[in-house]
């Protein structure tokens, strides 16, 4: 054994990180952890960082043309809302050493991934609310254990955000349920958005159980708590009674209650469709990294100049000193 | 456990508090419990054109700042510019909807907000045109909230109550905007030699188009007390812009303000072709759905 | 290109309470810095106090007992503890 004195031994660290996970306690920025514990966690935050800021542009292309003055301040509120959720996102990246400007380089360079769903255009304002429902839904059931990772500063980013989610979900529900109120054209519109958005919805929580190669680990390390399939079926059982107290048809001949379950059954997804999206190939993949590579590129000459000015304004106070 | 997990989907059905969100978001009419009654002496109409003056600046300017939602050069800004454009939108709402009950027609505010020609609105030129860059975003939110700051300051006293309480509230949040703006338009002008020739640039765009700002018009003249005569705010104004552009090491242009059109511009309803755009877009969804509730 | 510098956000919700750390976020300067916390932690709440730090300013110590090995430096709120890694060819490991 050559290891210097000083060096802790590896297995107490791996023993102290292991019982941290075991008593359910958070693993906090400076505490040893095992690097594919560290690169897991960077990658599934970055991840979800990124899905909020491209999650921004579905709904950012309908502010400008929100069809009430309240519509548009929800809808402005909402957006806004989502790029403080990749900020505190990517702040909690940060205390695991990743670096923003970085994890910004992957993204719009296409060497990290964000939720497939918003590579789906929308296409009606009946969108907006549809994505509050369903989209949002589904990212809450997906999110609201993960308030209690294993990571401390990811749970604590994820109490935060899921308090703001609950309201943009509310807002996309009221928001139907005042169109299907209204005109049928209005109805038609509503119908037309939950068609699209349906399957896309229940892709959102990831390939089934048999097919998740990360899902195992992950459990493990209390960086996921549920099963996809489980999350999964759970969105369906809490979706189909609002779909009906809303009006609209979901899309799936096969959903039925099964008595003996006790959950709903449903149809299969069209994994092919997913893989063909999450490759590159989906709808608006290659428009929406354009975007933020766009707005990213031409913001350089103006991050440059705060930060020449910042060093200018330093020089000139040592001067003084 | 996944029962209790899921208390905040299930706020869904949850009684309604989302006033808390966002300025904005939890009511329809944004004056509801107001007295809107119009005092003996005051011309309702009058009140109600001046009302539409100063809402269709926010509701416009608002829109332009909304342009910027997801193209800002930082995650940063973008929340800011988030902020802005929606205290310029409340600003807005409250207007129209003064308007409405001032004037006797009970318009609400989305009535004047997309269902009116461009001829019909009546805000300044300045708010008009698309911002080509950053530095004319800066550029010209500096110049708009000093303006309209100054002004809110005045409206304070106004003998209208409902617009003394818009301006008591309006005070804080532009004096925000003109901080937030005036604090990148020295970084921009003291930044880089690129982004110190961009803000000039940006600067001078918007020149010409601010002695309309000092321009007495007719409506506020019938609306003594209760508006605030314009004429008087150019040097406070002016002084705010000399010591910001000063300190960004940037040259006061020396440029004619834009011609009026036989006497008229924008508080007279006569455009830059860049309104018909921006109500092309912002009136869209609402138009071709005349009988809908949203 | 250099990336905006880091800082630390604090708050003080109420009178009477302590600054409590809600974030970070990234700003050229610390007037820049105190715009966007208090655009993005406090949404604008006005009577909230801010502070902000530069997270290289702080000094940091860990409640765990292996503390010294895993701070290295003061200078970062992180550092990659890799200096226990061993070469490749370090015989009899």
């Amino acid at each position: 054994m050559t290891m210097s004195l000083d060096a802790p031994d590896e297995t107490m660290l791996q023993q102290h990180f292991d019982s941290t996970i075991a008593h359910e306690h958070r693993v906090e920025p400076r505490d040893w952890m095992p690097d594919g514990y560290r690169k897991t966690m960077i990658r599934q935050i970055a991840q979800h960082a990124h899905s909020e800021i491209i999650g921004m542009q579905p709904e950012g292309n309908w502010i400008t043309r929100a069809p009430s003055l309240r519509r548009k301040a929800v809808l402005l509120a909402k957006v806004q809302d989502e790029a403080g959720h990749g900020m505190y996102l990517y702040s909690a990246a940060e205390t695991l050493g990743a670096d923003r400007a970085d994890l910004t380089d992957k993204l719009v360079h296409g060497q990290q991934k964000y939720s497939s769903i918003f590579n789906y255009p929308t296409l009606s304002y009946a969108d907006v609310g549809v994505i509050g429902w369903l989209v949002d839904g589904a990212a809450i059931c997906n999110q609201v254990p993960l308030c209690r990772s294993s990571y401390g500063p990811y749970g604590r980013a994820m109490i935060r955000i899921c308090k703001e989610e609950s309201f943009h979900q509310r807002q996309g529900y009221e928001l139907l349920m005042t169109m299907m109120a209204g005109t049928d054209a209005q109805r038609a519109m509503v119908q037309g958005a939950v068609d699209r958005f349906w399957w896309p919805s229940l892709m959102m929580f990831g390939p089934p159980d048999d097919a998740s190669v990360n899902t195992e680990q992950s459990m493990a390390w209390g960086i996921k708590r549920h099963t996809n399939d489980e999350l999964r079926q759970r969105f369906v059982d809490m979706s189909v009674p609002q779909a009906e107290k809303l009006g609209v048809r979901l899309p799936d001949p096969e959903l039925a209650w099964n008595d003996a379950r006790q959950h709903y059954d449903f149809g299969s997804v069209d994994w092919d469709e997913l893989s063909a999206v999450i490759k590159g190939n989906g709808p608006c993949n290659a428009q929406r990294v354009a975007h933020r590579k766009a707005a990213h590129d031409e913001g350089a000459w103006v991050r440059d100049a705060a930060t020449a000015y910042a060093a200018k304004t330093s020089r000139r106070l040592e001067a003084k000193t | 456990m996944i029962e209790d997990e899921f208390g905040a989907y299930h706020a869904l059905t949850e009684s309604e508090d989302d006033h808390r969100w966002a300025f904005g978001t939890g009511f329809t009419d944004a004056l509801e419990g107001v007295d809107t009654g119009v005092a003996e002496g005051i011309d309702g109409d009058a009140l109600a054109a001046y009302c539409l003056m100063l809402g269709d600046d926010a509701l416009i300017y608002s829109h332009r700042l909304q342009q910027w939602i997801t193209r800002a050069p930082e995650l940063e800004e973008e929340t800011a510019l988030g902020n802005i454009a929606l205290d310029l939108l409340g600003q807005a709402r409250m207007l129209l909807a003064r308007a409405g009950r001032a004037d006797g027609t009970g318009r609400d505010e989305d009535r004047f907000a997309f269902f009116r020609d461009e001829h019909e609105f009546r805000n300044v030129r300045l708010v008009e045109r698309l911002d080509q860059d950053f530095a004319e975003l800066v550029a010209r939110l500096l110049i708009f909230s000093a303006f309209r700051l100054a002004l809110f300051d005045g409206l304070r006293a106004s003998t209208d109550p409902v617009l003394s309480a818009i301006a008591e509230k309006g005070v804080k949040e532009l004096t925000y905007h003109r901080d937030y703006a005036a604090s990148w338009v020295v970084r921009l002008g003291d930044g880089t030699e690129l982004s110190h020739r961009r803000m000039q640039a940006a600067i001078e765009v918007n020149w010409p188009l601010l002695d309309e700002l000092f321009t007495p018009h007719a409506v506020e003249a019938a609306l003594a007390g209760v508006a605030v005569e314009v004429g008087t705010l150019r040097a406070e104004v002016e002084a705010v812009l000399d010591t910001v552009l000063a300190t960004a090491s940037l040259d006061r242009p020396d440029l004619a303000p834009m011609a009026k059109l036989r006497g008229l511009a924008g508080r007279d309803g006569v455009h830059t072709e860049a309104l018909g755009m921006l109500l092309a877009e912002l009136q869209s969804v609402a138009r071709a759905h005349p009988d809908a509730t949203w | 290109m250099t990336e905006w510098p880091l800082y630390e956000v604090f708050l003080r919700g109420k009178r009477g309470l302590n600054h409590v750390h809600v974030g970070s976020l990234h700003a050229a300067d610390p007037e820049m810095a105190l715009h966007h916390a208090r655009d993005l932690y406090t949404r604008r709440n006005e009577g909230v106090s801010i502070w902000v730090v530069p997270a290289a300013m702080i000094t940091a110590s860990s409640p765990d007992e292996k503390d010294p090995f895993f701070a290295p430096a003061g200078d970062k709120v992180y550092r990659h503890p890799t200096f226990y890694e061993i070469p490749d060819d370090v015989p009899h490991m």
